[in-house]
């Protein structure tokens, strides 16, 4: 664990030192079809994003980086309370998207945030669907082998929502430490069923298979997205959340899976 | 019961052949410089190195026969003593000596017992508890000595025992190794490039030089008659070759010795450094056998000055002279110094070739 | 003694004693921030929750069956390694590094590939004897025994390299076979360097973290070990977190410390 917090400090550290170095670089021309309109964008932004967002947020770096020449994009993905506590630490992000309010909610120097996509949960088994599962019911059978987020993180507090709504107790084998994990023991056909967002389900086209379920809308998750009062680009920040939040940005996320509100 | 081994093993350069047979109750001393291969001969014997070629049998159980038959050391009835014992330093003394009567299936109790026994023999029953590290050189060596007895081995295999002592306590150790020797009646071969160890402990010398064998025999008879350069130097006799003729003998190096008795044909000539003397000035008279000579060297002994010399033309190319610190004084002896040395004719022994 | 020693010290030149001292300080420094952060006020009443106790009690019990686990297959392979003629040597011992160098939650997938419920090996175990390891506590001890056994075969090939092979040719003329004297002369003399291995290996065991969450999962008192309670009480309560990696800190360091110091002095 403490090696998990000193490499994040290192990393903090040398990214602190890129983000100056990028500072000083002279900005290059920005074109005039720039959605933010913003006079001179440069240097780099980081954007601190949820791991959900990986593919998503990737795509739109690259959409963002051609509309702005000379802007460079760097992301960290991780899970969004240990991105929270980075942030905290003094980790040198412009912009924060969170995978749940809470974890926006811990960090404390942000301007005001937006939800920009909302996710809903869905039952993923391994392809063909070998045990026959229908709906949230199967969870109680012993006789499956089912994995669960951990209630600690969002969707397993997500799925403990659900749960309660259906009126059922699970009975899980294993509380994944994050949805990925979750999702990779369905598609190794290590069990039978978990639950994960739609947008997972979306990502391992093939690998596994989704099947949707009434009591998913019990549980919304919102991403919050924000820019930092202490971003060491605060323009360039600006101009991200913006595209994220423009229709460009909506057909990625929503290709994704996610839904927009 | 004899041991008969018939030793041929190729390693690299280094070639062993040699032959080699050990009666019951008998002591064959395998004596060599370093490099001979005497070592190698024992662990072929004890089965840590197998054969390239040849035969070990103990009568008519074959132990090494190449390519059909090896047994490994652990099924030999041998007893080993290491040059520096190997003694386990994670077992205490009584536990060592019992390793091999445990390891060849006496109980606990009995092989504890019997151990005891054996170190009671040494004098070294106070030790039983006490870790091979804690113990003299002396009494580690007593302890290896037991350890390889224990098992009552048929064959016994001494490997340089007394190398790892310091001088005065190799005096006390050799003479007891000597009495257990006696007593054991299996077959026993000791592995030595020491000739006072090999003379006081053996019955029989089978001296080795480059992997083979170059002369067999009983200690005093090596000890009168050396066939080699080495075996003479061991012994410390002058020994020379040559053709005799009446009562004159041309070395083979060059220079002539002159007979007290006649001989005829090739023979060897050997006679001890205290046959010799030294003198500043030619001796009045002018004996037969003496020679001009310069010293080359001089090493001090326990109670003589070993003095080295050349007498070339006219006598030997390398000569022993042993005088007495006195006489070193007397003659303000120093390396180069030209003398005169003179040989006592009755001295001298010679033998066929 | 003493006196000895505080001469060796006098004498320590200061181009290593410098860079010796800061090493240490680079090891001990998360230590200290740890501590720092350290919740002391409630630290009592986090320390008495069940699940603590669990997840250290399943801790101990799964790294100490792992280091046991790797000792009975390690030590032979160091042994292999070590003195067998085998062809390819230098490539095996590569090999048993593998586990090193691989990212744990990799390995753990890896894992699953092989004993999982689909895995190559696993598929029949699960048909055949209905042995399913995922999920399970031999599924946690699998995870951290392959994992460790790397440190375990390293330093046990170390120490047999370095042991004289003569010892073992004196137990042979002395009538013991390969076995016995494996167990009565060549493993003696190894001691110190399997129980440097064993330390080690249980240390890597008890932190392991990534192949166990990967191949085992995570269920509270079945495959929920410490580094995994502190991961999952960092989402939620890093004060707890700081609490529960203080704990297995400090258990470690005491059994490191009293098992070493019983073990070496037993060799003595």
């Amino acid at each position: 664990m403490f090696r998990r917090t000193v490499l994040a400090a290192l990393a903090a550290t040398v990214a602190l030192t890129l983000a100056g170095c990028g500072d000083d670089t002279p900005a290059a021309s920005s074109p005039s079809d720039s959605p933010s309109a913003a006079a001179s964008l440069s240097g780099t932004v980081n954007v601190f994003a949820a791991a959900s967002l990986t593919e998503s947020f990737t795509q739109i770096g690259k959409d963002f980086e051609a509309a702005h020449p000379g802007v460079k994009v760097t992301f960290n993905f991780a899970g969004s309370s240990a991105l929270a506590q980075q942030i905290n630490q003094g980790a040198p992000a412009d912009v924060f998207a969170s995978a749940a309010p809470k974890n926006m909610d811990q960090v404390t120097d942000k301007n005001s945030p937006t939800t920009f996509v909302t996710n809903t949960l869905e039952i993923a088994v391994p392809p063909g669907n070998p045990a026959k599962i229908t709906g949230l019911k199967d969870f109680g059978d012993k006789s499956k082998k089912i994995a669960l987020c951990a209630p600690q993180v969002p969707c397993g507090a997500a799925s403990e929502t659900v749960f309660k709504a259906a009126g059922g107790t699970p009975q899980p084998d294993s509380l994944e430490q994050d949805v990925k994990a979750a999702l990779t023991k369905v598609s190794l056909g290590e069990v039978d069923a978990s639950l994960v967002y739609k947008t997972d389900v979306q990502a391992a086209k093939g690998k596994v298979e989704g099947i949707e379920f009434p009591e998913a809308s019990e549980a919304v998750n919102k991403y919050p997205i924000a820019t930092l009062t202490k971003a060491p680009n605060a323009d360039g920040a600006k101009a991200f959340v913006d595209y994220v939040l423009s229709d460009k940005g909506k057909a990625v996320l929503t290709a994704a899976g996610f839904a927009t509100p | 019961m004899t041991l008969h081994a018939e030793i041929r093993v190729a390693r690299g350069e280094f070639d062993l052949s040699l032959d080699l047979t050990v009666e019951p109750g008998e002591v064959v001393a395998l004596l060599g410089p370093n490099g001979a291969g005497k070592t190698t001969a024992l662990r072929a014997i004890s089965g840590l190195l197998p054969l390239g070629d040849g035969r070990i049998a103990l009568d008519e159980e074959v132990w090494d026969e190449p390519p059909r038959t090896f047994r490994t050391p652990d099924r030999r009835p041998i007893g080993v003593v290491f040059q520096d014992y190997l003694l386990f330093d994670h077992l205490n003394c009584l536990e060592n000596v019992a390793f091999g009567l445990r390891a060849r299936g006496v109980d606990k109790h009995a092989a504890r017992a019997e151990a005891t026994r054996w170190l009671d023999t040494v004098g070294l029953s106070s030790y039983a508890r006490s870790r091979p590290r804690s113990l003299s050189g002396g009494q580690a060596q007593r302890v290896a000595l037991v350890r390889a007895l224990a098992t009552s081995p048929s064959l016994l295999l001494l490997d340089e025992p007394l190398a790892a002592l310091d001088a005065s306590t190799t005096l006390h150790v050799r003479a007891e190794l000597g009495q257990h020797l006696d007593r054991f009646p299996g077959h026993t071969l000791l592995v030595t490039h020491d000739p006072l160890d090999a003379m006081v402990l053996a019955d029989r010398l089978v001296i080795v030089e480059h992997g083979r064998v170059v002369q067999e025999g009983r200690p005093t008879e090596i000890a009168r008659r050396p066939r080699t350069d080495y075996v003479a130097q061991l012994v410390g006799l002058n020994l020379y070759r040559g053709r005799a003729s009446g009562n004159t003998v041309s070395l083979s190096e060059g220079g002539t010795i002159t007979l007290a008795e006649p001989a005829s044909g090739p023979v060897h000539v050997a006679f001890p450094p205290t046959a010799v003397s030294l003198y500043p000035e030619a001796p009045s008279g002018s004996p037969r056998n003496t020679w001009p000579a310069t010293v080359t060297g001089i090493e001090q002994h326990a109670h003589t000055v070993r003095v080295r010399l050349t007498a070339t033309p006219a006598g030997p190319t390398t000569l022993l002279a042993d005088i007495t610190p006195a006489a070193v004084a007397d003659l303000h002896l120093s390396p180069g110094q030209p003398l005169h040395a003179s040989l006592k004719a009755t001295e001298i022994h010679t033998y066929p070739v | 003694m003493s006196r000895r020693s505080r001469s060796t010290i006098g004498r320590l030149p200061l181009v290593l004693l410098l860079p010796a001292l800061l090493g240490l300080a680079f090891l001990l420094i998360p230590l200290v921030g740890l501590l720092a952060k350290a919740p002391w006020s409630t630290l009592p009443s986090r320390l008495f929750s069940t699940d603590v106790w669990d997840a250290l009690r399943l801790s101990l019990l799964c790294a100490t069956a792992a280091t046991a686990m790797c000792m009975v297959l390690g030590i032979p392979l160091a042994w292999l390694l070590a003195r067998a003629p085998i062809p390819g040597r230098g490539v095996i011992r590569a090999l048993v590094t593998v586990p090193l160098v691989l990212p744990p939650v990799v390995g753990g997938v890896a894992l699953l590939l092989v004993l999982g419920r689909r895995g190559l090996v696993g598929q029949h175990l699960d048909a055949w004897f209905g042995i399913s390891l995922p999920f399970t506590t031999a599924g946690v001890i699998v995870a951290e025994a392959f994992v460790a056994m790397p440190f375990l075969v390293i330093s046990v090939e170390g120490a047999l390299r370095a042991a004289d092979p003569r010892y073992e040719e004196a137990a042979a003329t002395l009538g013991a076979g390969r076995w016995l004297t494996f167990r009565r002369v060549t493993l003696p003399s190894i001691a110190p360097g399997v129980v440097a291995g064993a330390v080690l290996c249980w240390a890597r065991a008890l932190g392991e973290f990534g192949a166990t969450i990967t191949f085992a999962g995570n269920f509270p008192g079945r495959t929920t070990t410490m580094p995994l309670a502190v991961y999952l009480a960092l989402e939620t309560d890093p004060d707890v977190a700081v609490v529960l990696s203080l704990v297995l800190l400090i258990v470690s360091v005491v059994v490191l410390a009293s098992l070493r110091e019983r073990w070496i002095s037993g060799l003595r």
